[in-house]
């Protein structure tokens, strides 16, 4: 893993730490921190169909906004009130996991190169929501709605681009009317539309996105949003009145924490902290750093069958069929999109021509990582089982963004790092199990379900359980093989868990 | 792990997650205004009287223009003249202010909006607008008021009423 600073690495490191703990409390599977995206995905939906059901109670008015939410909040407390209140905490609960999702990718460093875009496409996700949670503020008209229009419209007022400001309107009921509130209503409408359209764009260029909590965890969290909207219900904060200046106010700190921030300063400096954010998030992803991105995969026509393997596996859909260019009797060839290629090399894992044992070719696969050619793989890998001696020779197949694998090296073990564990062809396994050159394979990789390429160790996986083509062949011995998943912070656990199958391989050779 | 400390473990993390949403939902609370303060809110919009004076066109520029555009012979400037207000508060000069006219041509209104946190109490506020070339202010009110805690007293111009109005009807 490149690792620029020594913060980042602190923080990367009390990351996995932490998400360690969650993995012992929830298991990989429903680790929430696992899919912050789709949780907050999940919550976004929970915020539309209570809006739906609100929305369906709310007038629009001057005098009749806050008197028409209150009817809904405390004479249909049992649903009306309920459903305001998950509206309110599921909002916050998006806040939340939106700003964890950004902080955990750009701690794992998971921003750059390709993933440029995704990275990208999201800044404008935190402006949108940020947006349909204050506006939706201020359809209450309580005090806090008070507050917050008249602060946006003052903040608002200072770019010039209104011929008059906006806050003059704002100072007595004869400057507005109720077509505000119809105009607030239609953007509290519109603008989760561009979001769901925004989100699409978001994972626009990844394969199999998890759109979808695991059930249990979505249970989970709908449940705690319930108590929690049985325990503290929403409550507006009585009606608004431009007469009197709202003084001491229950602010929302998720959506609204700017307004306090208005107050301290002014806002040209505070646009100056947003703008300058935003921008910052957006070249993110181009600020230049140790990070050194190796060169994309490449197809090998002579080699390549068309088969889509390769397209079935990658995660950033940077593979690509067309029609054949060669003249060779097959329909198709495959193309990398070099733009979206993170050089993962989980294609060259998939590709059947990743082989070791066809040497009348040469060891060419249909596509090839240049920094690490398959011929240059099996080359390495030789020299590896020829040095092993002892009994319970094992070769220890593992990933640059995990668990450092130099520490494992030894008399009686061999190990080899790949850019992704899913880049290993099965057929390697195979082959290093032939004739006893090693009496065992252990595999390793990111922790499961948190493959720093995306779906790498759920690949392996299934390609060893003979569920995925390229298939481990059934007649290969699964007994001498070990998978045990491990990110950098588990690197005892790893070589604890080596040794382990190390001495079950003895007791297994001496029956 | 054994399954009950799992089903403890996430019984935290669910409680956790319910206490962060739950309180910085509403808490803590913000203190917008101080008790023993009132607002005052400056905003109106007065267009300036225009800079120059109107003239008549000559029989030669009459002539250049198409025959339906000769009835208006009056010409006069589109250019307005900055709007120049004064706030006293008990006698203090609190604010001067020079608005330019909106518009690239500066032909439009001049525009003011203001909040003054000041304590509450008995004041005496002092207004005075320009909106012409030359010395001296054209428009002057002052009023002595009490202004209440956490009320807003919003401080109007309009030329066609007779200028200045303060508004406090909320006083108590």
């Amino acid at each position: 893993m490149a690792i620029s600073n020594p913060t980042e690495s602190f923080a990367h490191r009390t990351l996995l730490r932490f998400e360690g703990i969650l993995n012992r409390i929830f298991g990989n599977d429903l680790n929430p921190f696992y899919c912050l995206g789709a949780l907050g995905l999940f919550f976004f939906w929970v915020v539309t169909v209570s809006g739906v059901y609100i929305y369906a109670f709310y007038k629009t008015g001057m005098d009749v906004s806050y008197s028409s939410v209150e009817y809904y909040t405390h004479e249909q407390w049992y649903l009306g009130g309920i459903m305001r209140s998950l509206h309110r905490y599921a909002s916050g609960a998006l806040v939340v996991v939106m700003v964890l999702h950004l902080l955990r990718e750009f701690i794992l460093g998971r921003y750059r190169g390709a993933r440029w875009f995704t990275w990208f496409t999201g800044v404008p996700l935190i402006w949108l929501i940020f947006a349909a949670g204050i506006n939706g503020y201020w359809m209450v008209w309580d005090t806090l709605a008070q507050y917050t229009t008249i602060a946006s419209m003052e903040w608002f007022d200072w770019l010039p681009i209104f011929p008059e400001p906006m806050s003059g309107y704002f100072v007595s009921r004869e400057g507005f009317n109720d077509r505000f509130f119809s105009l607030v209503s239609f953007t509290h409408v519109t603008i989760p539309l561009v979001i769901l359209f925004f989100i699409w764009v978001h994972i626009l260029r990844l394969s199999y996105p998890v759109v979808n909590p695991k059930r249990r965890l979505a249970l989970g969290m709908l449940l705690a949003l319930l108590i929690l909207s049985l325990l503290k219900p929403a409550l507006s904060q009585g009606p608004a009145d431009l007469g009197i200046e709202p003084s001491r106010l229950g602010i929302d700190w998720f959506y609204l924490f700017i307004y306090p921030l208005l107050d301290v300063w002014s806002p040209g400096p505070v646009w100056a902290l947003v703008i300058g954010f935003s921008l910052l998030l957006c070249v993110l992803p181009w600020i230049p750093s140790r990070h050194k991105q190796i060169p994309v995969a490449e197809v090998n026509l002579e080699a390549c069958s068309g088969c889509r393997l390769c397209v079935a596996d990658c995660p950033y859909e940077a593979v690509v069929m067309k029609p054949r260019t060669d003249g060779m009797n097959f329909l198709e060839e495959a193309v990398v999109v070099a733009d979206r290629c993170v050089s993962c090399g989980i294609c060259v894992g998939a590709c059947p021509s990743s082989t070791p044992y066809r040497s009348k070719t040469g060891y060419v696969s249909g596509i090839e990582m240049p920094s690490l050619p398959i011929s240059g793989f099996r080359t390495t890998m030789v020299k590896e089982l020829a040095r092993l001696q002892g009994n319970a020779r094992v070769i220890v197949f593992g990933c640059d963004h995990a668990a450092n694998l130099d520490n494992l090296r030894g008399d009686g073990v061999a190990v080899l790092s790949l850019p992704c564990t899913a880049m290993l062809p099965s057929s390697f396994i195979e082959y290093a199990l032939r004739e006893s050159q090693v009496e065992g394979v252990f595999i390793t990789g990111c922790r499961e379900n948190d493959c720093y390429y995306r779906m790498g160790g759920q690949w392996v996986e299934q390609r060893l359980a003979a569920k995925r083509e390229p298939r481990l062949r059934r007649r290969t011995e699964r007994d001498r093989i070990e998978q045990f998943w491990a990110s950098s912070a588990d690197s005892k656990e790893l070589a604890v868990e080596l040794e382990k199958f190390r001495t079950s391989l003895r007791e297994f050779n001496q029956r | 792990m054994t399954k009950p400390l799992q089903y403890v473990g996430q019984g935290l993390f669910y409680a956790l997650f319910m206490g962060v949403i739950g309180y910085f939902a509403t808490s803590p609370s913000y203190t917008h205004l101080q008790p023993d303060e009132t607002l005052i809110k400056l905003s109106f919009s007065h267009a300036g009287h225009t800079k120059g004076e109107c003239r008549e066109r000559s029989a030669e520029e009459l002539a250049k223009l198409p025959a339906y555009q000769r009835k208006g012979g009056t010409v006069c400037p589109r250019e307005r003249a900055d709007v120049v207000f004064e706030l006293e508060i008990d006698g203090k000069q609190f604010d001067h202010v020079v608005m330019k006219p909106a518009g690239l041509s500066h032909s439009g209104n001049s525009n003011i909006y203001r909040r003054i946190p000041v304590k509450a109490g008995v004041h005496t506020l002092k207004a005075r607008l320009k909106d012409r070339e030359g010395e001296g202010f054209n428009y002057e009110h002052e009023e002595t008021m009490t202004l209440a805690p956490g009320r807003i007293v919003v401080i109007d111009f309009k030329s066609a009423t007779g200028g200045f109005i303060f508004k406090n009807k909320n006083a108590t």
